[in-house]
């Protein structure tokens, strides 16, 4: 792969994973501490928002980031044909190069 | 059947399975020893992951702080899962692309420099002796607790059978056994959980009963009229910055464990390593959303039993006979009116709670057979030795891998480095046996440091390592020593009277940041001081700005054959 492909490939993971961890400090630094005096006013079922983004929401979404981040890096891999063989011994010659 | 026989019997069976399985997967070489053979699925190092993570005290003793702390309990809850995130987007996909066999490896390799490879195990091995320590107390309390047998003679009879499948199988054995644990834990977590779940609230998934009914807000009500706090309240027991920065290094010293992050180098490929951390939380994320409902409903339900009974119709109930016994629940009528009183202030207070008995109590209360009883049992102690044996191999291979074959002895033949690693297994095991029969009073008080230091030492340099290919060993050496120095001095000073024995703290806090959270700062010195002194010292030789080319695309990683 040539230099600019590469760069445009390690590009995108990177805007994905600044994309996914501002999401990850939403929902828990800022959801569940900075702004959990706000947030206690609202309800969600019989829990004030804050608590249960601190206590449940946050852990759920967490998961949820994990398993994006490795279906779209499925997704860009494929597109810029760096995905690893498995079977073919040759594939691995000239990485990233 | 008595829950004593249950136990005894549930307790044999699973150690008869754990020692079948790791006499099944034993290995005969070293890339068997460390990394599994690279072979193990993506949803089975997921599971061994969980194993590995949860200890005894996430088993046993989370859910009853996270009771006693109310809101602020969030810092165990989100600080002990948010670093898998970390984890997953930012180091595991890359350490198993570079595909050795340690996280000293990564340091020593990237960095070219012996000394850092030293420091990364010096590292290693600190943070989990302290954390190991720990663990085999948790397998003695077990044993102790539910066979009456002495805290000495569980140690020593938990320290045989992970020694037994950590030396046999070595990471093989480990990951093998570590996902027929998680099924056991998981299941004697959550069977309890749902009785009492349904019983409190009519719905049987606690996540649901939690969220959807009122019953924590009935909980807080109570607290608020005995005058014990508000329980839903943020920053009731901590401060809002110190649940922050707990939380940060919770968070971030989860993502530089050793024993974590080598868990992704068994996986076979740079895909699975993406797909195991997601699977690894899931599991994980099971106990870690049931352990605040738990919390919830045991202690309204404690409360609810107790408060202004009377203490002679209280004692006829079986499960509060049971547990007064034992010296975690303790009752004293102390005004003598014949009936509980809980209060804040402790000459008024006639009920003392211990947090482990929150979990403990759980199926009891819920009126559960004396089967799921046992069960328990056999979960808490499958906690505690799968996450023994991974520090345990942890400890080693940083011995026995990094300092004896990588430092000292690099002509080593693959049959004398399978001895040494096996032999180190078992000194670790010798030494974790010990600190298991003569706990160092201040066990408890320094877990904050191997997250404390994971956070400030290994973090930082594994994710500049990655990220910044102008990153030198001039910076990494300089940061990791900064971060380690500051932190370890600081837990010092902050936890000086179980330490050194001082009478009062020799610090307070740091500006507002106590022991536990101060990982975050030594982490945010660490990736400061390794930036500056790595833009005025010569850039790294080009073969490691290939390296780090190298390892951002997942092409090859089947076939990069460790040394």
């Amino acid at each position: 792969m040539d230099e600019s492909r590469m760069k445009e490939y390690w590009n995108k993971n990177i805007r994905l994973i600044v994309t996914l961890l501002i999401v990850w400090a939403s929902v828990s630094l800022v959801a569940g501490i900075i702004l959990a005096k706000p947030l206690f006013t609202i309800h969600i079922g019989g829990l004030p928002l804050s608590f249960w983004f601190a206590q449940q929401g946050s852990i759920i979404v967490f998961v949820l980031l994990i398993f994006i981040y490795a279906w779209r890096m499925d997704r860009l891999d494929k597109e810029y044909d760096v995905e690893e063989y498995k079977m073919t011994k040759s594939a691995g010659k000239g990485v990233g190069k | 059947m008595t829950v004593e026989t249950w136990t005894i019997i549930l307790i044999l069976l699973t150690f008869a399975l754990y020692t079948y399985i790791g006499w099944a997967s034993r290995v005969k070489d070293t890339k068997g020893f460390y990394v599994a053979g690279q072979g193990v699925p993506a949803i089975a190092n997921g599971a061994a992951t969980a194993a590995d993570w949860m200890s005894a005290a996430s088993f046993i003793s989370m859910a009853g702080l996270i009771s006693f702390m109310g809101f602020d309990g969030t810092v165990y809850l989100m600080g002990w899962t948010g670093g898998y995130v970390l984890l997953a987007l930012l180091l595991a996909p890359y350490l198993r692309k570079f595909g050795r066999y340690t996280v000293p490896d990564f340091i020593g390799d990237r960095y070219y420099s012996k000394y850092a490879r030293a420091v990364a195990a010096v590292a290693t091995i600190f943070i989990s002796l302290t954390y190991v320590a720990g663990q085999m107390r948790g397998v003695g309390i077990v044993f102790s607790r539910y066979l009456q047998v002495d805290i000495t003679i569980g140690v020593i009879i938990g320290s045989v059978i992970v020694a037994f499948f950590a030396v046999m199988g070595g990471m093989k054995g480990i990951t093998w056994t570590q996902v027929a644990q998680y099924f056991v834990l998981i299941l004697a977590y959550l069977v309890p959980a749902i009785a009492i779940s349904n019983m409190l609230t009519g719905i049987p998934i606690p996540q649901i009963g939690l969220t959807f009914t009122d019953i924590a807000s009935r909980l807080s009500q109570i607290q608020v009229d005995l005058g014990l706090g508000e329980y839903l309240s943020p920053f009731q027991s901590l401060s809002a910055l110190n649940v922050f920065a707990i939380t940060v290094s919770l968070m971030v010293g989860t993502a530089g464990l050793p024993h974590v992050i080598t868990r992704f180098y068994t996986v076979p490929s740079v895909r699975a390593a993406r797909y195991s951390a997601g699977w690894a939380l899931l599991f994980i994320a099971l106990l870690y959303t049931t352990a605040p409902a738990i919390g919830v409903f045991a202690k309204y339900n404690l409360i609810q039993s107790l408060n202004a009974k009377p203490v002679a119709e209280v004692m006829q109930v079986d499960w509060v006979a049971k547990w007064a016994g034992t010296g975690l629940l303790k009752l004293e009528d102390k005004n003598n009116d014949g009936l509980l009183t809980f209060a804040k202030d402790v000459k008024i207070n006639e009920v003392t709670i211990d947090k482990d008995i929150i979990v403990l109590s759980t199926p009891e209360v819920a009126k559960l057979a004396p089967f799921i009883i046992a069960l328990v049992a056999a979960g808490g102690m499958a906690a505690a030795l799968s996450t023994a044996a991974g520090l345990l191999l942890s400890m080693s291979s940083a011995v026995s891998h990094d300092l004896y074959y990588r430092i000292f002895k690099p002509n080593a033949t693959d049959a004398q480095r399978l001895i040494v690693g096996r032999s180190m297994v078992l000194v670790a095991v010798f030494a974790a046996a010990w600190f298991g029969i003569h706990p160092p009073g201040f066990v408890g008080e320094v877990v904050a440091f191997a997250f404390g230091l994971a956070a400030a030492s290994l973090f930082p340099v594994i994710l500049l390592g990655i990220f910044d290919p102008r990153m030198n060993k001039e910076g990494a050496i300089s940061g990791m020593l900064v971060g380690l120095i500051f932190t370890l001095l600081m837990i010092v000073l902050m936890k000086s009277q179980p330490i050194l024995g001082t009478a009062q703290p020799l610090l307070k806090d740091f500006f507002g940041f106590n022991a536990q959270g101060i990982g975050m700062v030594g982490s945010a010195l660490n990736f400061i001081v390794s930036f500056v002194v790595s833009r005025i010292t010569p850039a790294p030789p080009l073969e490691i700005q290939d390296l780090v080319r190298d390892i951002r695309t997942p092409r090859g990683a089947s076939e990069t054959i460790a040394h």
